[in-house]
């Protein structure tokens, strides 16, 4: 309050400030030791150099492939939405149906997961389980945990489904535990001291402040399963990756150019509807 | 009405937040409890509702011994203790109609919450408090559209929706500016006047709690080293509590001016 007694306590003695003034002044160094710091920065260069030379290549397989690629680019130029245009059309439609599913499924098994994997909510035990959960999700890829389930499920989308459910969870659990790690823990305190019971508090403290990331991530989660529903089918789990990869193997650039032309407009049309839907939900 | 008997907090760290606190509290009583930060003064009060549990002790509310109950009865507990929060602590995405309805969360069903299909008594009582606090105009607001003097209303309202018995009031005036910071102890006062509650008050503003409480309990060090009226705050008092200051500028000069009067300086 009455502050005079402190400021004349906190000044800085006299032959001190006389013996800094003139000095240079640089931001202290990360790496202290001069020697550590230069070994470790020319360390790293020699390193990345011996690695680069370690990579052999072939300039003249370069040369002949530059053609091929030429043949796809240019494919881009007149893609071929129609001679297959009934295989695209179900390929897609399958994809769609998998990554709407799949998301769903997996953000509903997701937001208990991720309330059990935040810390502050959750006591040790289920944290460390949800935690443990979310580690497996995340451990696996989804290219392997997809040839996984084809081997279990057989070829279709009924793989591809779970595939990309099971990633899902492992992305937006964590995501959202750490959202719900970081909220205001006051506000959710002033919910409990009413006398709320637990889903009440989790519904009224905890909910209304992670809301907004909850459906950004989720529309992004969307997105990502759209896409990866097209590599999936590379290893045989349905969608639009099945028909690409038989585009690809039979050289028919022009229908893959037409495949990825619309895979391109459909997660840019997802990405604008998560502009919009966030713009309202701030 | 409250009654402490050697309240102890001991934190994981070793720190020793509350040392065996004493403190009787009767019926309508609204009291200051002010003390240097650290002094243990927010722990003090969560124990009551146990946001913090305490470690050792006991802590009465009428009849009911609060620091040995089962989690079911901490929640029918902690309905008849309202809180007050130091920068509101409203849930800022919901409406402030919401905000207040939430202090009815002990005692409606998670559904009815859910669904916020609050009986209507509940409603009446929410827009007669917001009113009171001439916020019913807001009601359909977020409340971070608020300002923060309105907040704090809102705040009050959401504690007094509880119909508590008791209002536990955290450094109501922390982020408020002078004239709103007295509006609100004053609106703090009247309303636990009105309602016959009583009210800890943790505040670090000295002379604002000598403007509006009967009682002043000073905390240092997790001890009480001051019980007293208000006027009681002499310099070594004050100094006792907090260390050696010039205090002549803080303390309340009540001849000749109404206690609205004080310099604003001191703040």
């Amino acid at each position: 309050m009455v502050m005079s007694v402190d400021h004349v306590q906190n000044l800085p003695s006299h032959s001190e400030l006389k013996y800094m003034l003139g000095r240079r002044w640089r931001k202290p160094r990360f790496i202290k030791r001069s020697w550590l710091r230069w070994l470790l920065g020319v360390g790293a260069l020699i390193y990345l150099i011996a690695a680069v030379m370690t990579v052999e290549v072939n300039w003249s397989r370069v040369y002949e492939g530059l053609d091929r690629g030429w043949k796809f680019v240019s494919a881009f130029t007149s893609p071929d939405f129609v001679s297959r245009g009934s295989d695209i059309w179900e390929g897609m439609l399958e994809s769609l149906i998998m990554t709407v599913t799949a998301s769903v499924v997996g953000i509903a098994i997701s937001i208990p997961i991720g309330l059990g994997a935040a810390r502050n909510i959750s006591p040790l035990p289920v944290y460390l389980i949800c935690r443990g959960i979310v580690a497996i999700s995340r451990a696996l890829q989804e290219i392997i945990v997809a040839i996984l389930l084809v081997a279990i499920f057989g070829f279709g989308p009924l793989a591809g489904f779970l595939t990309l459910s099971f990633a899902t969870i492992g992305f937006l659990s964590k995501l959202l535990a750490e959202e719900i790690e970081a909220m205001s823990r006051v506000q959710a305190e002033a919910v409990r001291a009413t006398g709320a019971s637990w889903l009440q508090w989790i519904n009224y403290g905890v909910q209304p402040q992670v809301m907004p990331r909850l459906i950004g991530l989720s529309i992004y989660r969307m997105d990502i399963n759209f896409r990866e529903s097209a590599i999936l089918g590379l290893v045989g789990a349905g969608g639009i990756g099945a028909t690409l990869n038989t585009a690809f193997d039979r050289y028919e650039y022009d229908t893959a150019a037409a495949i990825l032309i619309l895979i391109i407009v459909i997660v840019m049309a997802f990405e604008y509807l998560s502009g919009v839907i966030r713009a309202r939900v701030q | 009405m409250v009654r402490l008997e050697k309240l102890t907090k001991t934190y994981k760290t070793g720190d020793q937040a509350l040392k065996a606190v004493d403190l009787d509290i009767p019926e309508g009583q609204v009291l200051a409890l002010i003390g240097p930060s650290g002094a243990g003064k927010s722990t003090l009060i969560r124990c009551l509702n146990r946001l913090v549990e305490p470690t050792g002790g006991k802590a009465w509310l009428g009849e009911t011994e609060l620091t040995s109950l089962s989690q079911g009865r901490l929640r029918k507990a902690r309905r008849r203790i309202g809180m007050i929060f130091q920068e509101y602590a409203l849930v800022e995405r919901l409406t402030v109609m919401e905000n207040v309805l939430s202090g009815r969360l002990g005692y409606v069903g998670f559904w009815r919450s859910f669904l916020r299909r609050y009986p209507q008594k509940d409603v009446d009582e929410a827009f007669r408090l917001l009113d009171r606090v001439g916020l019913l105009h807001m009601a359909d607001k977020r409340a971070d559209e608020l300002s923060g003097g309105q907040r704090q209303r809102v705040g009050i309202c959401r504690a007094l929706i509880q119909d508590p018995d008791l209002l536990l009031v955290d450094e109501p005036t922390a982020s408020l500016d002078p004239k709103t910071s007295r509006q609100i102890m004053r609106l703090i006062v009247e309303l636990c006047q009105e309602r016959r509650l009583a009210a800890i008050i943790n505040i670090h503003d000295v002379a604002l709690a000598q403007m509006f409480v009967q009682r002043v309990i000073g905390l240092e060090f997790g001890s009480v080293v001051f019980d007293g009226a208000p006027d009681g705050l002499t310099p070594d008092v004050l100094t006792q509590i907090y260390g050696e200051e010039d205090w002549e500028a803080t303390i309340q000069k009540d001849e000749g001016r109404s206690s609205e009067e004080v310099e604003e300086s001191a703040w």
